[in-house]
């Protein structure tokens, strides 16, 4: 079975194909069935490798699959190989599964779109990204299907590109993603100096050889490798085009900028632990970076008023949590807690989508309210999203959440686990305000809106259902979850013993956020307004993501505008324009001036031939006197 | 009692010379061709002096071969200049500049 997996890549390629090529044809009927139905293969296969896996002795689990050989330039060899082991079939399993239930719901969401085979043909074209990038056996595969998928994202943010705010999203995600990248392939760059070859297994197996701990190189390869994570998983200071990413489609938002692409950077982390087990100054800059920003964007959450926003940032403050994971050594965890942020983070986004779909396109929370009666389906599994969120048990995001939070203080570093603990808390509340802003209290909703508000259509609610359930009942997965993984991370499962106080301070955490968000939006005991005017400028510096869009404008943007202006208008036109024209006069003026000597005149012309017979004769004369 | 050769190179210099000045500074086609026909018998005579200093017949066969020539080229060069005159009316070598670039 796991010859077969490169059918995972194959079957989305052949719907991307024949939706991109026959989708109008077709009908839209057909061309999300074509989608859904790849998608669905590829978790089918999926399904098998997992099986296949499982087959094999523990020890065993690491099974390269090479399709061809791409590159062979004298000692620079690069395969088109697979590397299958439980890390990659989990990523798998997550992408394809929630994939195909995301593919689904955009059967219903996008049924009105005029653009569907587009639509269609880049979510499919995007999880042959992603599978490239998750089973990827060497470092160049990885980026190829890193920046396929960031080239989805650019295609699918700005998918309603008429929508100047939309295509600019879609630029910016693209160009700060690639600075991000720039980091990454210096890193790939310097693994090869370093080790010769790109394939996994080679640069891991040979790390703690060819690497001194804690050196220099092994530091700098990190680092970089890194800097691509913070672009790629939204994190500082990389995050910026994560919210704006919002613009896109609301199953583009589920799928890619929350279940799957924004989780490679945490992917690729884990993917090259051997490395960053070498370099403990990374790791804890990783660990720091994880936990600040999911601080940082938590705080932001707390002031939105667009529901998908809120979202936005949540997915960022999650990712922080992932990389705090992944930081201080706890791998498994950090996996974990991407696999349950994919269920509850997807429902999340597939119920606020409902709910937008409802308020015929109003995103805004203060439109809403008292929702709840009108959107049961869509409401009651929001609310297990929510509950999962928060942290509160035996919902799986407690426990992917506390085993973080546990790792982090078992690993030495209280003050991250002080801050992931006060960002529990935020989360808590921010998510909480969500939900009573949007489903509860009494309506806001304004009166034409309010006839069209209805739930939706099966083909939507079906998978909101199906990812509550996973949202609500993964946690007790986790065991497992740990032990499957253990022989990629060489015993980095921690099976500690449960610390209940630690558990303890979590759910405390997560029913204090709550019940504040409670006796603020429902019980009316605290009033926001009056929070709000006390904060003052803080609040609108909150609300406002502490300007630092505007600082990037600023100290980015602005000049490299205007240097750019300056290459075109002054350099372009006047350099290289100047030389290549300069040439053209240049020769113009040489001509002339040689076309003087035709000058017609015969004399002048027996004058050149006498000068000519001269200075031959002169030389002749020299020559046979030297000789 | 025999003329040295040298005498005879440079008086064949001197006539090339003069034939070679007529050619730049005339203006007049015609004399420009009567000094073309001076070059040339300046070398005739330079090939039959030294032909006879050396006692060997070389030289004065190539100076018949060279008078044969110089009256072809006569020949073709008066037609031109008729055709020339008949066409241009002047025979003034500044006057005739058609083919300048």
């Amino acid at each position: 079975m796991l010859d077969y997996v490169w059918l995972i890549v194959l079957f989305p390629l052949l719907g991307a194909l024949i939706n991109a090529f026959f989708g109008y044809r077709l009908g839209r009927r057909a061309v999300g069935a074509v989608a859904t139905a790849a998608v669905a293969g590829s978790f089918a296969v999926a399904v098998g490798v997992l099986a296949g896996l499982l087959s094999l002795p523990p020890e065993a689990r690491s099974v390269d699959v090479t399709l061809f050989r791409w590159i062979a330039a004298g000692s620079f060899h690069v395969n088109v190989g697979f590397l299958i082991d439980p890390l990659s079939a989990v990523m798998l399993l997550v992408v394809t599964g929630v994939g195909t239930l995301i593919h689904i719901y955009a059967n219903g969401y996008m049924g009105h779109d005029p653009d569907y085979a587009r639509f269609f043909t880049y979510l499919n074209l995007f999880i042959v990204g992603m599978a490239f990038l998750v089973l990827a056996g060497n470092f160049l595969l990885l980026y190829l299907g890193w920046e396929a998928v960031g080239l989805c994202s650019y295609l699918l943010i700005g998918f309603w590109y008429q929508k100047k705010s939309a295509a600019d999203a879609g630029k910016k995600a693209f160009i700060v993603n690639r600075v991000g990248d720039f980091g990454f392939a210096l890193g790939i760059m310097l693994i090869f100096v370093t080790f010769g070859s790109l394939g996994f297994r080679e640069v891991f197996e040979a790390a703690p050889a060819k690497l001194q701990a804690g050196g220099a190189v092994a530091t700098a390869i990190t680092l970089l490798l890194f800097m691509g994570a913070t672009g790629k998983s939204a994190q500082i200071p990389l995050y910026i085009w994560l919210p704006d990413a919002m613009e896109g489609p609301t199953p583009v938002s589920a799928l890619i900028h929350a279940a799957t692409m924004v989780t490679a950077g945490v992917y690729m982390v884990a993917r090259t632990h051997a490395l960053y087990a070498l370099a403990p100054f990374s790791s804890a800059v990783v660990a720091t970076v994880g936990a600040v920003t999911a601080f940082y964007a938590a705080t932001i959450a707390l002031v939105q008023t667009d529901i998908k926003r809120v979202l936005a940032y949540s997915t960022i403050s999650q990712l922080g949590y992932m990389f705090l994971a992944v930081g201080v050594g706890a791998y498994a965890a950090g996996i974990f807690h991407l696999t349950t942020h994919a269920f509850f983070k997807a429902l999340l986004f597939l119920g606020a989508g409902s709910v937008i779909h409802a308020m015929s396109g109003d995103q805004d929370m203060r439109h809403m309210g008292g929702l709840f009666k009108k959107l049961p389906v869509t409401g009651a599994t929001f609310v297990v999203a929510w509950l999962a969120i928060a942290g509160v048990p035996p919902l799986s995001g407690f426990f992917s959440k506390d085993e973080i939070l546990a790792a982090a203080l078992h690993a030495g570093y209280w003050w991250l686990w002080l801050l992931g603990l006060v960002t529990a808390g935020l989360t808590a509340f921010y998510m909480s305000r969500a939900v009573f802003l949007t489903f509860f209290g009494e309506s806001r909703v304004p009166h034409e809106a309010a006839h069209h508000v209805h739930e939706s259509p099966a083909s939507m609610t079906a998978p909101l259902v199906v990812l509550a359930v996973l949202a609500a009942v993964a946690g007790a997965a986790m065991g497992g979850f740990s032990r499957f993984l253990e022989p990629v991370f060489e015993g980095g499962a921690h099976e500690a013993a449960p610390d209940y106080l630690l558990m303890g301070l979590s759910v405390l955490a997560a029913l204090a956020g709550i019940a504040v968000a409670w006796l603020t939006y429902i019980r009316r005991t605290i009033s926001a307004e009056a929070v709000a005017a006390r904060m003052g400028c803080l609040y609108t510096w909150m609300q406002n993501g502490y300007y630092v869009n505007e600082l990037y404008w600023a100290v980015f943007v602005r000049p490299i505008g205007g240097l750019a202006q300056w290459l075109a208008t002054v350099f372009d036109a006047g350099v290289v324009d100047g030389a290549v024209n300069g040439v053209a006069i240049l020769l113009g003026g040489l001509a002339r001036r040689l076309r003087a000597w035709q000058s017609g005149y015969i004399r002048r012309y027996a004058l050149s031939v006498m000068v000519g017979v001269v200075i031959v004769a002169t030389v002749a004369l020299v020559m046979m006197r030297a000789a | 009692m025999s003329v040295p050769t040298n005498y005879y190179l440079l008086l064949s210099a001197l006539l090339f010379l003069i034939g070679a000045l007529g050619v730049l500074v005339r203006r007049n086609v015609l004399v420009i061709l009567m000094s073309i026909e001076v070059m040339l018998n300046a070398v005739n005579l330079s090939l039959v002096a030294l032909s006879a200093g050396r006692q060997v017949a070389d030289g004065q066969a190539l100076a018949l071969l060279v008078m044969a020539v110089a009256a072809a080229e006569v020949a073709v060069g008066l037609a031109l200049i008729v055709t020339i005159f008949r066409h241009q009316g002047t025979v003034d070598v500044d006057d005739i500049h058609l083919l300048k670039g």
